[in-house]
């Protein structure tokens, strides 16, 4: 790494002030005023439409494997949704589908 | 001592799984940045300001490979643009607080604190602007404080951490957890589905907006899906 540390620094603030910035867009924006029910329609989807599209490609194409489909990671995935549709509990489906994850991990690996 | 609202209490519960993520996470941050040639306070800097473990991978990463300062910017932000997404999403719930009170909302806004926060309004939405806080500022505290600790642990034992082991995946197992109860309706269901084809077929689309172009997508045939349900049902 060839960086002067006010480079650095820059790097840092910058990362963080823009990512600050983010955060606070619409909470900080539309503050108080009401919403039209069609934005509050498209809104009560936001959650379910960013997270399966942002860890899809953290499953199919890990890049601790440089990017190929891998065993492990992928049993691990069915198995965290299996847990999940199985108990309806986050708590447990994190501590299962992290031991099934570790399970394959060492016997795979 | 001021006496913590219940609902408090229960977000601080409901972060505790969390842990298991957050710290394996923080201390492999502290160990790569230090290896890449941070110092302690650089470190410390991109954890505390920053505060998105994904966003600060890979600005150390294009740090490593010596890219223009701008690129860097560009590339670390655009992982963090769905924050943006979790901002809209928060802010019909929480948009009524006062400002300050949303400005430390927005700097704790951490994706498990929006995830498992986002799951509790929807299933509950009896509870008011108050309580929600109570609840998002619940999940925050064992998540953020133990999130600095581990990553100047890593920075500190350094290389203590065995290498190979799999912990790039607590991400996405957290984040199924928190997906899967979402699916109620088939709004929800076509939702999440679309965003996981928009995002393969948008995976061309550089600095990560095939993601955004995928979630608009998702949003929009989520909410035209519960359209036609509800006029389907009025008819």
């Amino acid at each position: 790494m060839s960086f002067t540390t006010a480079q650095i620094w820059t790097i840092i603030i910058g990362l963080g002030l823009g990512s600050y910035l983010l955060r606070l867009s619409f909470l900080g924006i539309i503050g108080n005023r009401d919403l039209p029910e069609w934005v509050l329609r498209h809104l009560r989807y936001t959650a379910v439409a960013g997270m399966p599209g942002m860890i899809t490609p953290l499953i199919l194409f890990p890049q601790a494997t440089g990017g190929s489909l891998d065993a492990v990671r992928l049993g691990a995935a069915f198995a965290t949704i299996a847990i999940s549709l199985w108990t309806r509990n986050a708590t447990l489906t994190i501590f299962g589908g992290a031991a099934v994850l570790f399970a394959l991990h060492f016997a795979l690996g | 001592m001021m006496a913590l609202p219940r609902d408090y209490w229960q977000g601080v519960r409901d972060g505790m799984p969390f842990i298991l993520v957050i710290v394996p996470f923080g201390a492999v941050f502290g160990v790569v940045a230090t290896e890449a040639g941070l110092n302690l306070a650089q470190v410390m800097g991109f954890t505390v300001l920053v505060i998105a473990g994904a966003a600060q991978f890979v600005a150390v990463q294009m740090m490593v490979d010596n890219a223009p300062v701008l690129i860097v910017l560009a590339a670390s932000l655009a992982v963090n643009l769905r924050m943006a997404m979790y901002s809209a999403s928060l802010a019909p719930h929480l948009g009524r607080i006062s400002w300050w009170k949303r400005g430390m909302v927005s700097y704790f806004m951490v994706d498990q604190a929006y995830a498992a926060s986002i799951l509790k309004y929807e299933n509950t939405p009896e509870m008011r602007a108050g309580q929600k806080l109570a609840y998002y500022m619940g999940i925050v505290t064992p998540i953020c404080p133990l999130w600095y600790l581990s990553t100047w642990a890593g920075a500190v034992l350094g290389t203590a951490v065995p290498a190979g082991l799999p912990i790039d995946f607590a991400v996405p197992i957290t984040f199924l957890a928190l997906i899967i109860p979402m699916l109620r309706t088939a709004a929800h269901v076509v939702a999440a589905l679309v965003s996981i084809i928009g995002v393969l077929v948008f995976a061309f689309v550089p600095f990560n907006l095939g993601l955004l172009i995928a979630a608009l997508l998702a949003m929009m045939a989520g909410a035209e899906v519960e359209r036609r349900m509800t006029a389907k049902r009025a008819a």
